[in-house]
């Protein structure tokens, strides 16, 4: 089979798979957090933890929680790994540095699992299996809470109410995160990754060298990671590694479960705001998207130039040769659109071109398919820009699903947008200015500075990929990038929770003739549209010293 | 009513509705003010100076932005003195005069509307009423509840009452309508405006307003656009605005740090110039412009918003209330049909109605003759050509009204048109019977919410009816299409009335409202109003009756005639001074052309970037970066060039969308989404190619300068 045809049919039996779940897995996921009812082993938790399942909260209320709960786990995080040393389970492996602590803490509680560390050289049982894989599923939990606070702010009138934050995160820990990783773990562990809690193995070579060969729980670490869009992998190699990702097949089941959970949000969106085709306009922006740019790298990546790479029919410099050039490049966009940030194969190999687009999927704000709930949350956002702008142009006050859109809204979105861009700018230049932070980077010139805005834009957004090359294990990116991803993470959730707020407590404007349709193709269109202006406008000098000046010369 | 009126009317109008001055039908007035005159540009240009003041750049946040710029180019011009600075200096400071004097015009329009009514409410003496007699002092000396008196000649002194006698008064200063109208106490005309003059006879007035605050000073206050104040959606747009222009700043400052590294410092010069073409400017600079010529356009139409915020709320309407007379009808009742009975013929029929109406000076007894010229042929007569003929007046006793016609040989042919119990009677007082088919015409029209009248002669052969006259409602010309197009943008109208349920369906139906209330009160009304309000929906409504007044006030658009009660004019958010309940479909449509305006320039301002980056970026930086020559597609003659055209370009794009904004982008009523994929590939894909070409064109002339082009 030409590799070309094979990537069509990966992408082909990849969407088919994510169309076919999406609508089941949605509903469900729409009566998890609509349901009246709660599990025996629900109420236990509430019970352990002291909070009363069936109270309401407002935004104020909902937002003290979240970041409380997160405060709580970055600073137990912390604790673990500064304590490595004195706790059981440890594999002999010395206490975290502080720095590193604080940003491998920060990186996880944020859903980035940005990792400056080595994970088989330097976390011991207890830091990988009660420490990080905890924080996969709970830092997923809290991004879909928000997602679907904002959700109910649209679908509820004449209240303040946005539900309950300690229900959405033990639900969405009990009935959503936590039965599909056991099914995905036991998938990856059918397809051949690790699954131990063995010491590491001692293997002689064929040329009588000794091997140290590292196992663990990597096959349930490896399933959370993906579903979960956290991204921090077992191995330094992540799932470029044998054991985390053996073959074709589980690199196929593994950009599934990155995928299938924020595809799937906007139908739970759409249940729940009552119509299933305003899912289905905010999915098809960001498919588009995403399948634009997966065509993009991967065309990229075939026609990359030189001797080397027309020997090998492409780009495969950094990329695994079990995997080739379409499946890396589909997991590598996959990755970086979902804020997930595991990676199968060296970003920084990849064509400049390819590389800048990876990075743009990033500067896009984590939007299309996004991470778990926040790339929904990202992704109703910018909608509210957008029936701002287009409403403005029917002659109406802009209204999203029968909320108006006025000062109030308008400050909490704008503020959104913000964010990330400010973060991601103001440390990049930063870094770029200042004396010692340019000497982690390994090459010169635009792929040099590459380096550095991609780590930042990685950190900002909450992807947590690298693109390798840079050595962020210093005090100042340890510290940089561990702020640039709890303000990239929390300050957003903020204003999302206040929008939320603000649009629970209005009446609904009734739907007429004159009001603009946001279930169609159009508004579909028009949200890309608005996906590309605030990213794009924002970032085209940056990637034009960055990728564009390396690819076009 | 005329004395002669024959036409029964089973129940007075809600109001004496006055008759429209205009004739209101769908045809639109369009101001030709868009046009850019120069001896405007040349009044407005010191206004445009005095705004560069930091204390009222301020306010617009992206403006402001651009001021700093062009401080801070022209210090570096001053301190490193180059032709390229101090170009890119000048076309800051123009571009800020530019939006500036977008803004100065737009005021200017209303300026001399103020010059007129400011000479209307100077020096006016007025004569008190005291307890001894009549005292002269100076208009501004009134307060509230004072008695004055107005005589043939003198102007009224001040808003208020008539609270004695009656008089026609000239609204002219007011209204421009140079036709005088009448006042009087009582009833619902019976507010005065300070500043307009009595014509004859004498009334008194009670005051109503403080001196400073009336009608005419608030009139002034408008129109100069000195009570303006931001509106909702104003506000966020601004919000969008300036965090847009965060953004950008933030892009901007730290591309520096970025081109260091690269080894491609750029000047401060440069960095402002991108600055300046990369934040909405276009939009910056036209927003207030665009929301005082709103408010210009209406007092074009003559009518007054007492805030920009009603302006916006027009163009939200979701439900309209519309009074039935004088707005959806006519306002009289009109011959539709001739029904004869068995045995005579319909032109038989015509010419008996005719005959008897020839006399009745009524609107209805007009449509009876010009009916039967139309669908009969039959000439209205003149007395002489009858012989000897005698009128019979309509009165309330007998409530039918006819003529005698006295013929050769002194044959007397009386002939009666009325109500069709009076008919009836005089029919059956003659010997005559009405025949069963004529009591089933009567029946038939009654039921279909018209007016019967019967038609009966008596002559040799002795007294019986001819047959029935169908009067009827006549919708006005053109409602029923206006009422489609507001379907269309999804507006409901709702036809409110005094008449019974039966009249007002089949008026309703026939003018193809949504929805009708009959039979309604004041507080009808205002529950039909907060019914339509929890539902979220705004609604707008004109009245002019003090009873009209809470449900004005409750109304999200309110507009009142200014010929009716100052309690009226008082609770409403708008006056019409036309006094003409159809201008509210006008009102909902500027209100509407506003937003659009705004929308449809912001997307233009964004859409504008992408073209600029291409100018820009690869002339900043393909000496580093030979590949991001590739960039300049549009293949500019130079960097120097290529960034001085941007900024150009940039400046004058403002001068060219002023038309736009002061008369607002083309408004036609469709569905939203007509309406957006219009305006989308109008101004959104517009936006995207247009400064490619005006980029290229202006470096074309930029590089004939000597000296600039490579």
């Amino acid at each position: 089979m030409s590799p070309i045809l094979a990537g069509v049919l990966q992408v082909s039996a990849l969407v088919a798979a994510l169309a076919l779940v999406h609508r089941p897995f949605g509903d469900y996921m729409a009566t998890v957090y609509t349901s009246p009812r709660h599990l025996r082993a629900e109420r236990w938790i509430h019970r352990a933890i002291g909070s009363d399942p069936d109270a309401e909260q407002r935004w104020p209320a909902y937002l003290r929680a979240v970041l409380a709960f997160s405060a709580v786990s970055t600073l137990f995080l912390y604790l673990l790994l500064r304590l490595q040393d004195r706790l059981p389970l440890s594999l002999g492996f010395r206490a975290i540095d502080p720095d590193q602590a604080f940003n491998t803490a920060a990186s996880f509680v944020t859903n980035t699992n940005w990792q400056s560390y080595a994970g088989e050289s330097a976390m011991g049982h207890l830091a990988q299996t009660g420490g990080l894989a905890v924080q996969n599923f709970v830092s997923a939990a809290v991004g879909m809470s928000v997602a679907v606070a904002l959700v109910r702010g649209f679908a509820r009138s004449r209240t303040g109410t946005l539900g309950n934050f300690w229900t959405d995160l033990v639900r969405g820990v009990v009935r959503i995160l936590l039965p599909v990783s056991v099914v995905a773990a036991v998938v990856l562990v059918a397809a051949g990754a690790v699954q131990n809690f063995a010491a590491p193995q001692e293997v002689t070579t064929l040329s009588g060298a000794v091997q140290h060969l590292p196992g663990g729980a990597v096959a349930s670490q490896e399933a959370i990671k993906n579903l979960g869009t956290n991204g921090g992998g077992f191995f330094n190699a992540n799932a470029a590694h044998p054991f985390e990702n053996p073959n074709a097949l589980s690199n196929l089941w593994e950009v599934f479960l990155l995928l299938v959970i924020p595809f799937s949000l906007p139908r739970t969106f759409g249940r729940m705001v009552g119509s299933v085709r305003q899912g289905y306009a905010v999915v098809a922006a960001m498919a588009a998207i995403w399948l634009c740019a997966v065509v993009a790298v991967t065309a990229l990546e075939y026609a990359h130039p030189g001797a080397a790479a027309q020997a090998a029919g492409g780009a495969m410099e950094g990329k695994e040769a079990r995997f080739g050039e379409g499946a890396s490049s589909l997991f590598a966009v996959s990755t970086t659109m979902t804020s997930t940030g595991a990676v199968d194969s060296a970003h920084s190999s990849y064509s400049a071109l390819g590389g800048g687009v990876l990075m743009l999927g990033m500067m896009l704000g984590e939007v299309a398919p996004g991470g778990t709930g926040s790339g929904l949350y990202g992704m109703l956002v910018i909608a509210v820009i957008a029936v701002f702008v287009a409403g403005l142009m029917v002659g109406r006050t802009p209204e999203y699903l029968g909320k108006r859109i006025g000062a109030a809204e308008m400050k909490l979105a704008a503020a959104y947008i913000l964010v990330t861009p400010a973060l991601v700018l103001c440390f990049t230049a930063a870094a770029v200015a200042l004396p010692t932070p340019p000497d982690s980077t390994l090459n010169p010139g635009p792929h040099g500075f590459s380096e550095i805005l991609y780590a930042y834009t990685s950190g900002a957004n909450n992807n947590g990929s690298a693109f390798a090359g840079l050595n962020a294990d210093t005090q100042w990116f340890n510290t940089t990038i561990g702020l640039a991803m709890l303000l990239g993470r929390f300050l957003p959730m903020v204003f999302v929770l206040a929008l939320a707020g603000s649009l629970a407590g209005q009446k609904p404007v009734p739907d007429t003739a004159g009001t603009l349709h946001t279930h169609k193709p159009l508004f579909s269109g028009l949200l890309v549209g608005a996906v590309l202006v605030v990213a794009g406008l924002t970032f085209f000098p940056a990637l034009a010293l960055g990728p564009l000046a390396e690819g076009l010369s | 009513m005329s004395p002669t009126s024959s036409v029964p009317r089973p129940e007075p109008a809600p109001h004496p509705a006055p008759v429209p001055p205009a004739p209101a039908g769908p045809g639109r007035r369009r101001t030709a003010g868009g046009l850019l005159d120069p001896r405007q540009l040349a009044a407005s240009l010191p206004d445009a100076v005095r705004k560069l003041d930091p204390r009222v750049m301020v306010k617009s946040p992206v403006m402001f932005v651009v001021e700093v710029g062009s401080v801070l180019t022209t210090a570096l011009a001053i301190a490193d003195p180059g032709w390229f600075a101090w170009a890119v200096a000048a076309w800051l400071w123009l571009t800020v005069l530019f939006a500036n004097l977008a803004e100065a015009v737009a005021e200017g329009r209303g300026k001399a509307q103020a010059d007129t009514l400011r000479r209307a409410r100077t020096d006016i003496t007025a004569r008190r009423l005291t307890d001894g007699g009549e005292q002269r002092v100076p208009g501004t000396a009134l307060r509230v509840g004072d008695l004055v008196v107005c005589e043939a000649g003198d102007v009224v002194p001040g808003d208020g009452d008539v609270v004695e006698g009656v008089a026609s008064v000239d609204e002219s200063a007011v209204t421009g309508e140079s036709a005088p109208v009448i006042r009087e106490s009582g009833g619902d005309r019976s507010a005065v405006t300070g500043g307009t003059r009595v014509l004859s006879d004498r009334i008194v007035v009670r005051i109503t307003s403080r001196p400073g605050e009336t009608f005419i000073d608030r009139m002034i206050a408008l129109v100069e656009g000195a009570a303006r104040q931001k509106t909702p959606n104003e506000v966020a747009l601004n919000i969008l605005l300036a965090s847009l222009t965060i953004v950008f700043l933030l892009a901007t400052v730290t591309l520096q740090p970025f081109a260091v590294r690269a080894g491609a410092e750029q000047s401060t010069v440069v960095l402002v110039a991108l600055l300046v073409c990369l934040i909405p400017t276009t939009i910056g600079a036209l927003l207030s412009a665009i929301g005082i010529a709103g408010m210009d356009r209406l007092v074009q139409r003559n009518v007054l918003a007492m805030s920009g915020r009603a302006v916006e709320a027009a163009g939200d309407v979701s439900t309209l209330l519309l009074d039935k007379t004088g707005t959806i009808t006519l306002g009289n009742r009109q011959a539709a049909g001739f029904v004869p009975v068995d045995g005579v013929t319909a032109r038989e029929l015509a010419d008996a109605a005719q005959l008897s109406s020839l006399a009745d000076e009524t609107p209805e007894g007009r449509s009876i003759v010009v009916l039967a010229k139309e669908a009969h042929g039959l000439r209205a007569r003149r007395e002489g050509e009858l012989g000897h003929v005698a009128f019979v007046p309509f009165t309330a006793q007998t409530r039918m009204s006819g003529v005698d016609v006295t013929g050769p040989g002194a044959a007397v042919r009386r002939v009666r048109k009325g109500a069709a119990s009076a008919v009836d009677a005089w029919v059956a007082e003659r010997g005559g019977t009405v025949p069963e088919d004529a009591r089933r015409a009567v029946d038939a029209i009654a039921a279909e919410g018209g007016t019967p009248l019967l038609v009966a002669v008596e002559d040799g052969g002795g007294a019986r009816v001819l047959g029935v006259v169908h009067l009827k409602d006549v919708v006005k010309h053109g409602m029923r299409e206006r009422f489609a197009e507001l379907r269309r943008m999804g507006i409901r109208t709702v036809m409110i009335t005094g008449d019974n349920a039966l009249t007002a369906k089949a008026v309703a139906e026939e003018a193809g409202v949504d929805d009708f209330l009959a039979e309604a009160t004041p507080e009808d009304k205002m529950a039909l109003i907060k019914r339509e309000q929890a539902g979220g929906r705004l609604v707008a409504m004109t009245g002019d009756g003090t009873n009209d007044a809470p449900a004005l006030a409750q109304a999200d658009v309110g507009v009142a005639m200014n010929s009716g009660t100052s309690a009226a004019k008082e609770a409403g958010n708008m006056v019409d001074l036309d006094s003409d309940p159809t201008k509210l479909i006008e009102i909902v449509e500027i209100g509407k052309q506003l937003l659009i305006t705004r929308g449809a320039l912001t997307t233009f301002s964004l859409a504008n970037d992408m073209a600029k980056y291409f100018a820009i970026i690869p002339a900043m930086f393909a000496a580093a970066y030979p590949g991001l020559d590739a960039l300049n597609i549009m293949r500019l003659s130079s960097p120097q060039s290529a960034i001085l055209s941007a900024v150009i370009f940039n400046a004058l794009v403002i001068v060219a969308l002023v038309p736009l904004a002061l008369k607002g982008v083309r408004y036609r009523p469709a569905g939203a989404d007509a309406m957006l994929r219009r305006n989308l590939a109008l101004y959104g894909l517009g936006g995207l190619l247009v400064p490619f070409a005006g980029i290229k064109a202006v470096d074309l002339l930029v590089s004939l300068v000597p000296g600039i082009g490579s």
